[in-house]
């Protein structure tokens, strides 16, 4: 009976859940549990001041009858019996209905069964509402065939008969008085017609590409024979593909053109590129590499000793070809057009050859067509062939390859570019960094950055080889600027190296010397490089600063001893100038050594010990002009060279002078700086003798420097913000969980927090286990006795 | 020995005769007195062409006569003139060792000539043979004792031997360094010492004023070579020849008085400019500790003071030293050190040490603010010409010395002049510091650095812009600094990233700013 009771229980919170509204349970005193509050705190709005126990466990209950006991129930069964019958489980159809649905099925299953293969009976089907077979008797609308319109061509024709305005209907009338004029033509007829015309099509297409394909074999015929003239080889493999041609094409192109037009200079150019195919096609064959046809536009490997190297670019190669040849045939567009762009062949060849790659794969005409002008070429006079054949055997010796392997070690640079002017020894640079850009392959960073050290090393040998060859230093200078940028790090490391070595050399012979010579023109190349590469206004900077610290040893420490050093302390001052022209930044021993010279200039000695030259200077007058008694008869053309020269220090010196006073007069010291200078100008320098130009400029500097020192204001300290007074202001501090879980970090509230939540949940999910449990074990007792009972 | 060069020598070819010949003759001097004249073969070749044989007849000499020193075969006493010896009425023996005697003076001589001889080897053997004859002499006097000379000291030969060893034509200080091992001796040391000064003496006096570098830098040589034992309590005990009572150099305080009269007389004469420098140079570290009254340097460091240049900044080492410890009063002292300061304090070798001392000088805080201030304004001034390294010195230099001398402060902050800019009321030209005006100044120069290209020395001069740390700044680990050391610095600081120049360059002669372009072109 205990059971029984339960279950009522069980029924009556159930009734109470289901027929009372909620605002009803709410005010009833015995459902609601108020939850005491220990404080009340204001402001605070809490959501569980009131709980309503009953209702709460009665939902609770529900939910596990509907979850965990289905669950139990199904515990340790495989199988279970599903009614699938229509509308069997559903409970809101009242049975009549269910009855009703059910035959309603039941009766379409069997005509489905039975109209399967009966199709134009008993079963109308309609379009718009209107049946179709009535639609179909009016023979006007044309059925679309699924063959003439495949690749989605849509002829005039059939657009209009399927989306000719209106629809059905409008046509209707309009077909009808079609009908009237060609009545015998049927529907059916119609059809027929449609479906001949596009056959005829499909065949005119058919034939047009057996025709392309006999062209192209033919080609390849034609080929095999050129081919032979050529390279007094047997015939190449059978296996010549589509792709191949427009690049063999590419190649003879301009070679019919030689033919026709007999012009000197081109043929000259064309056979460079015969020839190197040529060659290319020996060393592939010889090689036995018959299928490769691709070393043969890669070009130039002939010369290309690294056997492995090749290798490589061969299967680069292949790879290319089976992922996509455009991208392959694009690279040979480029180094083709370089190679033009090298020897001045006519932009209207280059333009072709990009038509032939762009529809190697589009339509195959064009292939065709190609075809046609090789058999052109191919009858021409096999003489001219040949001696064009000669002709190029010896130009291709000029010409240069495709690809270098990166130089290991200086030697190797050297050997690479030394015997080729300055544009081919770009070219060649271009090309090595071209074929080892770093995301080639991966040890070509590595060699890259090596090569920028050689690099340096080269253009220091350049300067000071005799005579220096700068042209060429100075046509280096994008591949040396593009290397930089690619690696600064490298770039950094190199120019430190070489900076630090010379600076020690000069520190060492200034030990045991006292004095050191003028650095020589490598090092100098290698400053201006410096300021071409680096920054020179940062305040501070790995390359630059050590470079400044250079000039500036090299200004004050060495010693000037004839005109040539004269000429180098210039250079350097000038480079000194470019540093800091930015920057303005203040550059003692630039002026010390512009004053230094401007005193070598002076034939009286009196003012050098005035303000004492503390450059290690000889006093002997290198730059000494004057037309009193130094240079009493211009003896000897040299002597008058010699004395253009001093004049043309003397002005470059002053010009400096010029420029150093526009850039640092607004130093506070500008006057003190510049006060020697002027004194000596103003007083010492002999300046009738000096031609007009020098004298304006002579004129120009004393305008620039005050004769008093300007005025300004006493220094001061900066000022400063004053600090603050100490407030009482709160420190506020953000509490993310109240109670007493505060960490002193972030990261040990947040940890903490997560622990205090963790509990909850580990506490909340026991205590729901235990109910679930207990709910099982009373939905047990209830079920055995409910079937003992039975 | 001998034997065994015989043998050697019996094997070897002809080209080596010399060594039998020698040494037969050698063997034959000592062996019988019959024999005597071979010494003059023996003796010739100490004359020859070839330095193998001089060195050989040199050792074979010095053999012989050492011998004969320990025999006692030579005649002692005043020697008689040789061309009286067969007039004399003499025994044999007598005559043997007259004639010995005076042999004995002929290759004395031979080998002093020698020590001027080309080869340093042939230089180097007649040494040794010299000064084994000197310690010969000394254990067995060739002159009868007087009981009055309670020593035995060969000087004369020592007198001879340096006099020859301080050539007025000959650079001889290798073979100096070589003689500086019998300057371990303390008798050989002091009679040197004796000797050197009367040299130096009579050379000087001969020669009137003039200044005979050669001979200066030997005597320089010689001198800067002579150590005297530091202190009292050590006693002497290396000698050369031992005696048996105590004699003057025995005490220290003698060998003191012999090395400072030895360098007075030598600095008391004209010197030429880089003597001048090596002099200063050691002055302070190896010369005065040694002299008994260094005050006595006073009058060649006010004269050495006075030259001007680099030498007047060595000088200040040993007047430091002199005014800081010995009591010196040195007027004008500051103002000599002032108009010392010119551009070339920055560029020449000894700059690290004029720094150390202009900062021992200036670190008293008793000296006047003016004077301070005109110190650190001209070397504010000076600045301007200055190299970084020695800019890195000189910055944190000036702002000590306004942290030492707060009232300077005016330097660099001068808040209560309302009126608006003004001119530099700083005198350069003035050479006494207390009409410089300097007080009223300002160190714009310093301000002018801030702009300066190099980032540590702009850095250094930002200090001034905001009121200075109590802490002084070490400059002593700056003052040896190098321009490479600084841009080895530079080089090795590890850096993250690399800014590159944002215009890539096309050309060598075409950027933005170019300057060398317009000058230079490429060909």
């Amino acid at each position: 009976m205990r059971q029984g009771s339960t279950s009522q229980n069980r029924g009556l919170s159930d009734k109470v859940r289901k027929s009372k509204a909620a605002p009803e349970i709410q005010k009833n005193p015995f459902e609601v549990k108020i939850n005491r509050k220990k404080f009340d705190v204001l402001g605070r709005k809490s959501k569980h001041d009131v709980g309503l126990p009953g209702v709460s466990r009665s939902r609770a209950i529900q939910k596990r009858k509907e979850t965990l006991l289905k669950e139990f129930r199904a515990k340790d069964k495989n199988n279970k019996f599903i009614d699938r019958r229509f509308g069997e489980y559903d409970q809101k159809i009242t049975p009549e209905e269910k009855i009703l649905q059910r035959f309603t099925l039941e009766r379409q299953r069997t005509q489905d069964r039975k109209d399967m293969y009966n199709l134009n009976e008993e079963e109308e089907l309609t379009h718009y509402g209107q049946s179709l077979a009535e639609m179909e008797k009016m023979t006007d609308v044309i059925d679309s065939d699924s063959d003439s319109e495949e690749k989605g061509l849509l002829s005039a024709e059939l657009t209009a008969t399927h989306f000719g305005g209106g629809g059905g209907l409008l046509r209707k009338k309009s077909a009808g008085d079609e009908d009237e004029e060609h009545k015998p033509k049927s529907r059916q007829e119609l059809i027929e017609e449609l479906i001949i015309k596009s056959k005829q099509e499909k065949r005119e297409r058919q034939t047009q590409k057996e025709e392309a394909q006999e062209l192209t074999e033919k080609l390849d015929q034609e080929w095999k024979s050129i081919q032979n003239l050529l390279a007094h080889k047997t015939p190449k493999a059978e296996r010549k593909d589509e792709t191949d041609k427009p690049k063999v094409l590419k190649h003879l192109r301009p070679n019919t053109e030689a033919v026709s037009e007999q012009g000197g200079e081109k043929e000259d150019d064309d056979g460079d590129e015969e020839g190197g195919e040529k060659e290319d096609d020996d060393g592939d064959e010889e090689g036995g590499e018959k299928e490769d046809d691709d070393g043969d536009e890669e070009g130039g490997e002939k010369e290309d000793d690294d056997g492995d190297e090749e290798g490589g670019e061969k299967e680069d190669d292949d790879g290319d070809e089976e992922g996509g040849e455009k991208e392959d045939d694009d690279d040979a567009e480029g180094e083709e057009e370089d190679e033009e762009g090298g020897e001045d062949a006519d932009d209207e060849d280059a333009d072709d050859d990009h038509c032939d790659l762009q529809s190697d794969e589009g339509s195959e005409d064009e292939d065709a067509e190609g075809a046609e002008e090789e058999q052109v070429c191919a009858e021409g006079p096999p003489a001219v062939i040949e001696e064009q054949k000669k002709a190029a055997q010896e130009a291709a010796k000029a010409e240069l390859p495709y690809t270098f392997t990166a130089p290991e070690s200086y030697s190797d640079l050297k050997a690479l570019l030394q015997d080729h002017g300055s544009d081919q020894q770009c070219l060649i640079l271009d090309r090595t960094l071209k074929c080892h850009h770093p995301s080639l392959a991966a040890g070509n960073k590595a060699k890259l950055q090596k090569l920028f050290g050689f690099l340096l090393e080269y253009v220091g040998d350049l300067a000071t080889q005799n005579p220096p060859d700068l042209r060429t230093v100075s046509a280096l200078i994008p591949q040396i600027c593009g290397l930089c940028q690619m690696f600064p790090e490298a770039a950094c490391k190199a120019v430190q190296t070489l900076l630090s070595d010379s600076g020690h050399s000069m520190e060492e012979t200034l030990e045991v010397k006292g004095r050191a010579p003028m650095p020589d023109l490598d090092m100098l190349v290698l400053l201006k490089i410096t300021a071409l590469l680096f920054p020179s206004s940062d305040f501070r900077h790995p390359v630059t600063t050590p470079a400044f610290l250079y000039i500036s040893q090299a200004l004050t420490r060495c010693v000037v001893l004839s005109l040539e050093d004269v000429c180098k302390g210039l250079i350097l001052c000038c480079l000194a100038l470019e540093f800091v022209s930015l920057s303005r930044r203040f550059f003692p021993e630039l002026l010390n050594f512009l004053l230094g010279l401007l005193h070598l200039t002076v034939s009286d000695k009196l003012c050098v010990s005035e303000i004492l030259l503390h450059l290690i200077k000889p006093n002997e007058l290198l730059v000494f002009y004057n037309n009193k008694h130094a240079w009493p008869v211009i003896s000897s053309l040299l002597h008058l060279l010699c004395l253009c020269f001093r004049l043309s220090l003397i002005d470059s010196c002053l010009d400096l002078v010029k420029r150093c006073t526009s850039l640092y007069k607004d130093l506070p010291s500008f006057a003190h700086i510049f006060q020697p200078i002027r004194t000596l100008l103003l007083q010492h320098l002999p300046v009738e003798g000096y031609p007009a130009p020098i004298q304006d400029l002579h004129s120009e500097i004393l305008d620039a420097i005050p004769e008093q020192p300007s005025q300004h204001a006493p220094l001061v300290f900066k000022k400063k913000k004053p600090i603050p007074l100490k407030l009482f202001t709160p420190k506020i501090v953000q509490i993310l969980d109240y109670g007493k879980k505060r960490g002193n970090t972030k990261e040990e509230k947040e940890h903490e927090r997560l622990k205090h939540k963790y509990k909850r949940e580990f506490k909340g999910a026991l205590r729901e286990i235990r109910k679930d449990t207990r709910f099982l074990a009373r939905e047990n007792v209830y079920f055995s006795s409910f079937s003992s009972s039975e | 020995m001998a034997p065994s060069t015989d043998s050697n020598v019996k094997g070897e070819n002809s080209q080596v005769s010399y060594k039998k010949d020698i040494n037969t003759k050698t063997d034959r001097v000592l062996q019988n007195k019959k024999h005597a004249n071979d010494i003059f073969d023996v003796t010739e070749y100490l004359q020859s062409e070839k330095d193998k044989e001089v060195i050989f007849a040199t050792n074979a000499c010095s053999k012989i006569f050492c011998q004969l020193f320990y025999r006692g075969d030579l005649y002692v006493g005043d020697l008689p003139e040789e061309e009286d010896l067969m007039n004399g009425d003499r025994s044999a023996e007598e005559k043997y060792s007259i004639f010995m005697r005076h042999r004995y003076n002929n290759s004395v001589e031979l080998l002093l000539e020698n020590i001027g001889h080309k080869a340093f080897q042939v230089k180097e053997t007649s040494l040794c043979a010299l000064m084994k004859f000197v310690a010969a002499e000394g254990k067995h006097p060739l002159q009868n004792l007087d009981l009055s000379e309670h020593y035995n000291f060969p000087r004369e030969l020592l007198r001879t031997l340096v006099e020859h060893l301080l050539s007025e034509n000959e650079d001889m200080s290798l073979l100096i360094s070589r003689f500086q091992e019998f300057l371990e001796m303390d008798d050989v040391r002091y009679y040197v010492m004796s000797s050197v000064r009367d040299n130096i003496y009579r050379v000087m006096g001969r020669n009137k004023k003039a200044v005979i570098p050669v001979y200066q830098n030997n005597v320089f040589a010689l001198l800067s070579t002579i150590n005297v034992p530091s202190s009292e309590a050590s006693k002497m005990k290396n000698f050369l020849v031992k005696q048996e009572c105590k004699f003057v150099y025995y005490r220290g305080i003698e060998h003191k008085r012999a090395f400072e009269q030895m360098w007075l007389v030598f600095l008391k004469f004209k010197l030429p400019s880089n003597m001048y420098k090596k002099i200063l140079v050691i002055l302070h570290e190896s010369i005065m500790p040694q002299m008994s009254d260094p005050t006595l340097l006073i009058d060649f460091l006010s004269a050495a003071y006075d030259i001007g240049g680099a030498i007047s900044l060595l000088s200040l080492n040993g007047l430091f030293i002199l005014i800081h410890k010995h009591n010196l009063d040195y007027p004008d002292f500051y103002k000599k050190l002032y108009s010392l300061l010119d551009p070339s304090i920055f560029h020449v070798k000894y700059r690290a040490r004029f720094f150390h001392l202009v900062n021992i000088f200036l670190s008293s805080t008793h000296l006047p603010a003016y004077l301070v201030a005109a110190f650190v304004k001209r070397f504010a001034r000076l600045s301007l010409t200055a190299p970084p390294t020695s800019l890195l010195i000189l910055l944190p230099f000036i702002c000590n010395l306004i942290r030492r001398h707060p009232s300077c402060r005016v330097l660099i902050h001068r808040p209560s002049t309302a009126e608006g800019p003004c001119d530099d009321p700083y005198v350069m030209k003035e050479e006494d510091p207390a009409q410089s005006h300097a007080l009223e100044s300002s160190l714009w120069e310093i301000k002018t650095l801030q702009k300066h290209y190099h980032p540590d020395v702009a850095k250094a001069a930002m200090k001034i812009n905001d009121p200075l740390t109590e802490q002084e700044d070490d400059i002593s680990e700056l003052l040896e600094l190098s321009t490479f050391e600084l841009m080895e610095r530079e080089l090795k600081a590890e850096r993250k990233t690399i800014p590159l120049e944002f215009d890539t360059a096309t050309e060598l002669l075409k950027s933005s700013r170019e300057v060398l372009g317009v000058h230079f072109s490429l060909e």
